[in-house]
Parts: structure tokens; sequence; C-alpha cells
């Protein structure tokens, strides 16, 4: 690899993930000037924008976002470019802003991304968010995400020989714990607990006078149909992240020059990305290839090994999705990722956190964004700073982050620069 | 070189109950859905052939929240044609309801349904069907 110089994230920004009655541009702004004004630079020092959106067009109408993302905020005339990786657009934009300033031809460039999913409703989200599978040989069949998910959710029930039963109970442990950790994060879209989530569902049930349901725990109440639906078999509601509003950004700039504007510069130590075709070319799902080289990128480029790693916010869009992927970045051998989660050891204070932000599922997705929300999450982790949810000590962190079906998978290793 | 087996005539043969796709004259190895070189080597000298249809149900799942233009429930499935490429479609004769994971492995025969587009589709659509054999 040709000679580059060590880079780092001086700001951050992040709005709050919901429903949000601001248009995408608003949401990117507020984000960018947090993210500008934590750096301590103004926005006439940045150079270049590097942004992320998925279905703008859909969603408003808008295409050309980035150039009047950037005229929001005072900078029209720069060079902006925006990103599509589907759900993975914002960690693909982190590295390209990354490849520039570390190759020397930028110094200071903002990165992130923004998304208005909520604005399209259920049927119509599912059908554009359908966009990211190949829309001549699967889309035909009505082929959605929760339905790539549920399909590798039976090829990992079989190839590892987990009954299904066993499998879904080990999977309901995502929600329980990524919805905990949620409730710690005030920017989450779904602050509350399972248990919360229950606990309101038994008292608005006694308010209205309707039978109270008998549910005596979290589990009682995700096997229970009427208030966990089926989605697509055999993945139900709370097995599926939201469609969610919101926005997130950080400044990149050379290392050097980020020891001059902060005295917590949070290095970029290794960045990874790798593309696959539609699943029918992958075949057996239960195996995210595109991760397995992407990771492998950027853990050789950091040096570092996933033993390495303190803190990791990863994609999980869907609750297999957080199993396999714990798996395929190499914290748990193949086929016991879920068992893994299940015992507990993916907890704030486990062998490794996963997802101490909550995740797609408990913080939201809006999907232009979400790779820039986790690289805010782990910047924050690195940094001390994340109170109730803090996981201690942490001081190399990663991203991943999952476009379409399978089919974009870019990651990041962060570690602190002080 | 002109792409061989567009979308167009695959799908046009499809209409006719032929199920199209590629043969590699280099390595052997078969592709469908058709790309422009041979998914296992890259080479472009392929040649068209028509597949036997056969092929083992290797997963699936009963789709409950559909997107806008779909009427749920349907059951989607990934189904490895004997040729060795995996294929995308609809499990038909199957009752949703009663779909379970004793499905995967069994072996079914390829066919294809007309699916009505919409104003993203760029047309009407043809997606595959599995039906179970024996």
């Amino acid at each position: 690899m040709a000679n580059l110089r060590e880079v780092a994230v001086v700001g951050i920004g992040h709005t709050k993930f919901g429903n949000l009655d601001k248009t995408n541009i608003e949401l990117f702004s507020e984000a960018a000037m947090d993210a500008i004004n934590e750096s301590n630079l103004k926005p006439k020092d940045i150079q270049a924008l590097y942004f992320g959106n998925v279905l703008g067009t859909h969603e408003e109408g808008q295409l050309g976002m980035a150039a009047f993302a950037a005229a929001d905020i005072g900078i029209p005339y720069i060079p902006t470019t925006r990103i599509e990786g589907i759900c993975a657009s914002a960690t693909v934009a982190i590295r390209e802003a990354f490849i520039w300033v570390a190759s020397g031809f930028y110094d200071i460039v903002l990165a992130g991304g923004t998304e208005k999913a909520t604005v399209m409703g259920t049927s119509y989200a599912t059908r554009t968010f359908m966009m990211g599978s190949d829309s001549r040989y699967e889309c035909p069949a009505g082929i959605t995400f929760p339905g790539v998910f549920a399909m590798m959710t039976y090829l990992y029930s079989k190839k590892y020989g987990i009954p299904l039963d066993v499998l879904k109970d080990q999977m309901h442990a995502v929600p329980i714990k990524n919805h905990a950790n949620g409730k710690l994060n005030p920017k989450a879209h779904l602050q509350s607990s399972i248990r919360d989530i229950m606990e309101k569902q038994k008292a608005k049930a006694k308010e209205k006078g309707k039978p109270v349901p008998t549910w005596n725990n979290e589990m009682d109440f995700l096997h229970d149909l009427s208030a966990n639906m089926m989605v697509a078999e055999p993945l139900q509601l709370y097995d599926c992240c939201p469609f969610s509003d919101g926005a997130a950004a950080l400044v990149i700039v050379p290392l050097e020059i980020a020891k001059k504007l902060t005295d917590k510069p949070v290095i970029i130590a290794g960045v990874g990305q790798c593309s696959a075709g539609p699943i029918h070319n992958q075949k057996d799902i239960s195996r995210v290839i595109s991760r397995e080289f992407s990771a492998k990128q950027a853990y050789d480029m950091a040096g570092l090994t996933p033993q390495d790693i303190d803190v990791c916010e990863l994609h999980d869009c869907f609750s297999i999705a957080e199993i396999v992927a714990t798996e395929g970045l190499g914290f748990f051998d193949f086929g016991k990722g879920a068992e893994a989660v299940a015992k507990g050891e993916t907890k704030i204070g486990g062998k490794i956190a996963i997802n101490p932000s909550g995740g797609l599922k408990s913080k939201g997705h809006p999907i232009g964004a979400t790779g820039a929300s986790q690289a805010y999450e782990i910047a924050k982790q690195l940094r001390g700073e994340c109170g109730p949810r803090q996981v201690e000590g942490a001081k190399v962190g990663m991203t991943d982050t999952l476009g379409g079906d399978l089919c974009t998978v870019a990651n990041i290793i962060f570690k602190r620069g002080w | 070189m002109e792409y061989k087996l567009t979308y167009n005539k695959y799908t046009e043969a499809l209409k006719e109950g032929k199920f199209l796709g590629l043969k590699c004259n280099q390595c052997g190895a078969y592709t469908v859905p058709p790309k422009k070189v041979c998914m296992e080597c890259s080479s472009e000298d392929m040649e068209v052939v028509e597949l036997s249809g056969k092929g083992k149900l290797q997963t699936f799942t009963v789709l409950r929240v559909p997107p806008e233009g779909f009427e749920a429930p349907y059951i989607v499935a990934m189904v490895e044609t004997k040729e060795g490429p995996w294929v995308t479609g609809n499990l038909v004769g199957v009752d949703p309801d009663k779909a379970t994971m004793n499905l995967m492995g069994r072996e079914v025969k390829v066919g294809a349904k007309a699916v009505p587009g919409d104003k993203f589709s760029g047309g009407d659509m043809m997606a595959l069907t599995f039906s179970l054999v024996g």
C-alpha cells in the first residue's frame, strides 16, 4: 500500500433518531455543524463532503442532496459526493473520506449521512428497501430484507444443527440486550427495554378494560405472536430493526492537524470494504463472505486481531444478522454466535461489548446515516463519554455496516490517539 | 462482445416454458440467472443452453409483511439447480401456513410466472416458481 498519512476523527455529531419532523438536509446540517463546532473548525475549513443517503428520491423527491447539504451549512462551492451503498452508505462515505485524507489529497473532510425513512410508511418503504435486492432476478418473487435474513436463519439452524426453537430463544437475546443498551442512549429511536415495552402494553390493556396479557417475562412476551407478530418466518417484529429518521457526521483530518484541534483525536487505524453479488450467487448465506474479506482488510491494516477489539457497533438489522456478524468478524467461532449472545457474552462488561448504543434494533436505522452513527458511538466510547452505557477502558473499537442483501460490507477500526 | 443471454431473452424464454442458462466452453460450469461472463472462471466463451429445471430447495421464508404490490402470505425460496447455480423464486403449491423446515432439501421442478410490474420495475416481470416433486 502507498504511504498513507495517519488520520483521525476530531469532531462528531448525531441527531436524535426516531420519527422526526425535519427534512433530510435539516437533520444532516444539525449533525454536521455539531461535528464542525466540536472540531474547533468553521464550515469554510471543510474541503470536501462525502455524504451517505439512500432513498432521498423516494422520501422527498430529492437528487443531488449532497450539494444542497453543503450549501445549507454555508459551503456551496466545494466538491460533494453522494455515496449510495444501501444500508452501508455512511461507512463507505467515511472510508472514502479516510482514503482522500490519508493519501494527502485533502486535509479536512466532512463525512456522514442522513435518512428520513419513516415518511414512506411500511408498505412503500418495504418496496423501496427491496430495491437493494436484484431487481431483475429476485424482486419479482417479492423478496424483502426480512425475508433474506429469514432464509439465513433457516440455513443457520440446519447447518449448525441448532433446533429452530432453541435458536429462536437465543436470537431473542439480541433485542433484549440491545433494547437494554438503547434505554441508556438518549439519541435512541426506541429508548425502552423490552420489559418496559411489555409493561406498557399490559398497562394499556388494563386502561382500555381489555384482558391483561399474562406475560411473566420478556421471553413470554417475545414468544407471543399477538405481541410479536410474524414478519418473515421465522423472523418476528422484535427480530427486526425499525425504519428511522436521523443523521450523523464526523470531521476527518490528518493526525498531525488533529493533535492541534483536540486532546482526544480518535485514530482510524484500519478500513475495509467488500462487495458481493446477489444472494443466489452467494449461495449459503449463513456466512457473509463480503464481511470476511472486508474485516480482514481492516484488521490487517490496523495490525490488530478480533481479540484486540474492546467494543463493536455492528449491523444488527435483524437478530440473526447480529449473531452472524459476531462470527464473521472473528469474535466467536462459526455456529457459536447464537449461544454467545444468549449467555450474555456480548453485553456491556461481557467478553466483547456489542452494540452498546442499542444497535440498529433500539437506536434505530436511518439507513444513509447508520455507519456514521456507529462511528459516533465508537468515538464516544473511546473518549469515555458514554455515561451508564460506557464500556470501561475501551481503547480499540470497530464498526461493521452491511448493505442490501449482504452485497456491501464496510468496516472501520478506531483507536485512541492519546 | 455482445451480451449473450439478456434479461429480455431469458424472460421471453421463461414465458415459453424454457429455463435457459449459460454453459461455459472453458470450464464447463453453468451460469444462471445470466451474466456477461462465467460465474466460475470469468470466461466470455459461453453458450446458451436449456437447463433441466431440476433442483433442491435449500432455504425459504413465508413472507407475512409484503412490499407494496404483493399480497401475503407467500413463500420465497432459494433452490440449488441440478447444474449447480442457486436461483431465487416462489415455492408454489404449498400452503404457507404449513411450511416448515422439512421443506429444506426437497426436490423441486423450476417453472415461471408473470408478475405485474409497478412504476419502478420497468415493465412486467417474470418470477421463477418451484413445485415440489414426489
